[in-house]
């Protein structure tokens, strides 16, 4: 490998990425958000999807669900990244417990008239979406399950007439009767 | 309603802060006041427990902190106002933050009402800090001001140390509110740093290093930060074990460099002995130190044959750079104590005389050695007669950041932990005086050398006023070769020897400019005057700036170039090693 006139040794790193879907139970407090966001803007850490909303109010926990992409490695800094942080109770790799389950929720407008619109109309019934609003020449069609599932329900929406998207990210619970 | 008059725990926020250092066992406080602040520093005025330090700038408060801190193994406190007094404190916090510094850092705020709309001197103070900061609170409410106040001190002092921000607006520091002493529900139930080691990965460690043919012990700060009983089990480990040990920049001084098994430091500008050893090891103690990259060179060649146990307080250590077998989460003296008593129980001395042999060839190349000489002062001489000069004596050494700092921790011997502060992680210019006035406030009565560049010293020399206000007699040895060294050392190894902007044009008379401070003034270029100006330098009762005049163009050696591993470091020419004399003495200049 060809050295460039570096202080640092620049390296090539080949190991596969991985996503992994990590929860994150924190304290509600001002600030708590920033932080987590701040440490993956600042450390270079990817997010693919955030959500966060507080789960128990009396106790003022939050629940942040992040999906992340990295090596092992990688993956591996951000978790102790995370749980080392003051305000952090426990972080949980949903990926590696194998027994959870993901879900996320979009919004999809799709605009059309005739066959297009029967045809967007029948795609969101196999899907189980639901119509959740209608004009004569639109639906907003409401989905919910795994990334995959919506993202494969918006591809087949996008030559059907499709106007805009809104998701939530992924919430993840893990199976069975134990709790986090 | 009750008559709360007479309750001794009803007090301003400003009040509350004051009482809070107190409760603390705070002696010393170093800061600069401004508008936001000005009700603490009424409350300062009218007490005698703490005594505050007037620095020039607020950097300066905060690297003074930071050598209390190093030099005393308690926070080191700071109060600053708000705005340009917090933004001054970012380099200092982010400093302290790559060394495990403990610091407690208040800052004044804007009143609540106004926080957001751009008022005077206002600056979003928590979220410029949150990432040069262990943990930092905005103080909304004064009755939250104790709690946070105490929460404070136990997070920056706990688990791996660290700098902390308290945040509070001027109308929480008038406001009046219930004041309470430190006690356990102060701080977050989610914070609980682990403290004793594994007892399964410490009998996996105990039973590695038994086996070990070819074992090295590296240790770093984490042993400096854990108090003087780590060091203690340090030495004792290596007297028990007979193992070889090397030091990061950070850990010097936890081993004595006098003692028989020590390598000298490892890493970019550490020693043939130490890295060879190092790179053919067979089995590896980490003991708080982090694998950095000035310490590893090429990663996936770094100590490629050994099996690795990594001792360290901060789980996010682990694995971050170098994977590592025997992980251990824990306090370096708890562990090692722990080790220690499994290894005497279970384990004998393993015979390694074999591996000594292999290390005395390698000590035999002298990878230190320099060219002497007799017209000008060589800086490696320089240090060497400073170290010489103030042996045996109560001495605290703190440096700048570059070339000098090298030869600091190359030719000056650590015998005790805490008596060595400089900027490892960060790299801050600038740091070494202030953080001299720092020790000298903790130390008063003992010998503070500042290890300076010409270029560095320049970057806080304000702080000369601080050190003479209140008699402090801090020496700033300035090693001066009218460059920026380290710079230019890089522009000639990897830039074409275009040496852009590393050299000291206009420096100013230093001897001039301490006497205008109101300090001692000393010049030296002549190796025979070096020993009575260093002299004279350790006698002074003042502050005093040293110019040791240097030879420019020398160069920091031994060296691991950037993308090579350990066993490819270039030696100085003056090596006994033809093949390396050639690669190091060819290639520069």
């Amino acid at each position: 490998m060809n050295q460039p006139a570096s202080a640092y040794f620049i390296e090539d790193r080949h190991d596969p990425n991985e996503t992994h879907t990590l929860s994150v139970l924190v304290q509600n407090e001002p600030g708590v958000l920033a932080r987590v966001i701040g440490l993956f803007s600042g450390r270079g850490y990817n997010i693919e999807s955030l959500t966060v909303s507080e789960t128990e109010s009396q106790k003022h926990l939050s629940r942040i669900t992040i999906v992340t992409t990295g090596t092992p490695m990688v993956i591996q800094q951000i978790k102790h990244q995370l749980d080392r942080m003051i305000p952090v109770y426990r972080v949980v790799d949903m990926t590696l417990t194998k027994r959870a389950i993901e879900r996320e929720l979009a919004m999809v407008k799709v605009r059309g008239i005739g066959e297009p619109r029967v045809e967007a109309l029948r795609l969101a019934d196999a899907f189980r979406a639901r119509v959740i609003d209608a004009t004569t020449e639109s639906f907003v069609f409401e989905i919910t399950g795994n990334t995959d599932k919506i993202s494969q329900f918006i591809d087949l929406m996008r030559p059907l007439g499709l106007v805009e998207v809104a998701r939530t990210g992924v919430a993840a619970i893990g199976r069975g009767s134990e709790g986090m | 309603m009750t008559d709360k008059s007479h309750d001794p725990n009803q007090m301003t926020g400003a009040a509350m802060i004051v009482r809070a250092l107190i409760d603390h066992g705070v002696q010393h406080l170093f800061g600069y006041p401004g508008g936001a602040v000005l009700p603490i520093y009424d409350e300062i005025f009218q007490q005698s427990e703490v005594e505050h330090i007037l620095v020039r700038h607020e950097q300066g408060a905060g690297h003074a902190a930071e050598g209390y801190a190093r030099s005393t193994g308690k926070p080191g406190v700071v109060l600053v106002t708000s705005g340009p007094g917090a933004t001054n404190m970012v380099t200092p916090l982010a400093d302290a933050l790559m060394d495990s510094i403990p610091l407690v850092c208040i800052t004044g705020q804007v009143p609540t009402h106004l926080i957001g709309n751009d008022a005077f001197q206002e600056c979003d103070t928590v979220g410029i800090t949150r990432p040069c900061t262990k943990h930092n609170w905005l103080v909304r409410n004064v009755n939250d001001l104790a709690k946070v106040l105490h929460e404070a001190f136990y997070v920056a002092t706990t688990g791996r140390p660290g700098p902390v921000v308290v945040d509070v607006p001027k109308d929480v520091q008038f406001a009046t509110g219930t004041y309470h002493p430190p006690r356990k529900s102060d701080v977050h139930v989610s914070y609980a740093p682990r403290v004793k080691g594994d007892a399964m990965q410490i009998r996996k460690a105990v039973a590695l290093l038994a086996s070990a043919k070819r074992p090295v012990i590296y240790s770093g700060g984490g042993v400096v930060n854990s108090g003087p009983e780590a060091s203690r089990l340090l030495r004792e480990l290596v007297e028990v074990t007979g193992f070889p040990i090397t030091s990061t920049l950070m850990g010097l001084g936890a081993y004595p460099a006098s003692g028989p098994n020590w390598l000298g430091m490892l890493g970019m500008h550490g020693t043939y002995e130490a890295n060879m050893t190092m790179h053919d090891c067979d089995v590896m103690l980490c003991v708080g130190a982090r694998f950095d990259d000035r310490i590893t060179g090429r990663t996936d060649a770094f100590s490629p044959n050994s099996k690795k146990i990594h001792i360290d307080i901060d789980p996010s250590s682990i694995n971050k750079n170098i994977r590592v077998d025997v992980p251990i989460i824990g306090d370096c003296g708890d562990v090692l104590a722990d080790i220690l008593q499994v290894f005497k129980a279970e384990a004998k001395k393993p015979d390694i005389k074999s591996w000594w042999q292999e290390i005395a060839v390698w000590r035999a190349r002298n990878s230190l050695a320099y060219k002497p000489n007799r017209d000008v002062i060589m800086p490696q001489y320089a240090i060497q007669r400073l170290f010489e000069l103030t042996r045996g004596r109560d001495t605290y050494i703190t440096t700048e950041v570059g070339q000098h700092q090298m030869w600091a921790a190359q030719f000056y011997g650590f015998e005790e932990p805490h008596r060595w502060m400089t900027s490892g992680g960060l790299g801050t210019m600038g740091y070494g005086l202030p953080a001299a006035i720092g020790v000298q406030v903790a130390h008063p009565d003992s010998l503070v050398i500042d290890i300076g560049g010409d270029a560095s010293v320049q970057m806080t020399m304000q702080e000369m006023s601080t050190a003479v206000q209140y008699e402090l007699p801090v020496k700033i040895f300035i090693l001066n070769n009218q460059y920026m060294g380290m710079v230019r050392q890089w522009q000639q190894l990897l830039h074409g020897n275009r040496l852009s902007h590393s050299y000291s044009e206009a420096l100013p008379d230093f001897v001039k400019l301490a006497e205008a401070y109101g300090g001692v003034g000393l010049q030296v270029s002549k190796p025979g005057d070096l020993d009575g100006a260093i002299k004279e330098m350790i006698s002074v009762k003042k502050p005093v700036l040293f110019d040791c005049r240097v030879a420019a163009l020398e160069n920091c050696f031994p060296m691991i170039p950037s993308g090579k591993a350990h066993n490819e470091m270039i030696l100085p020419a003056e090596a006994s090693d033809p093949a390396a004399a050639f690669a190091g003495g060819k290639a520069l200049v």
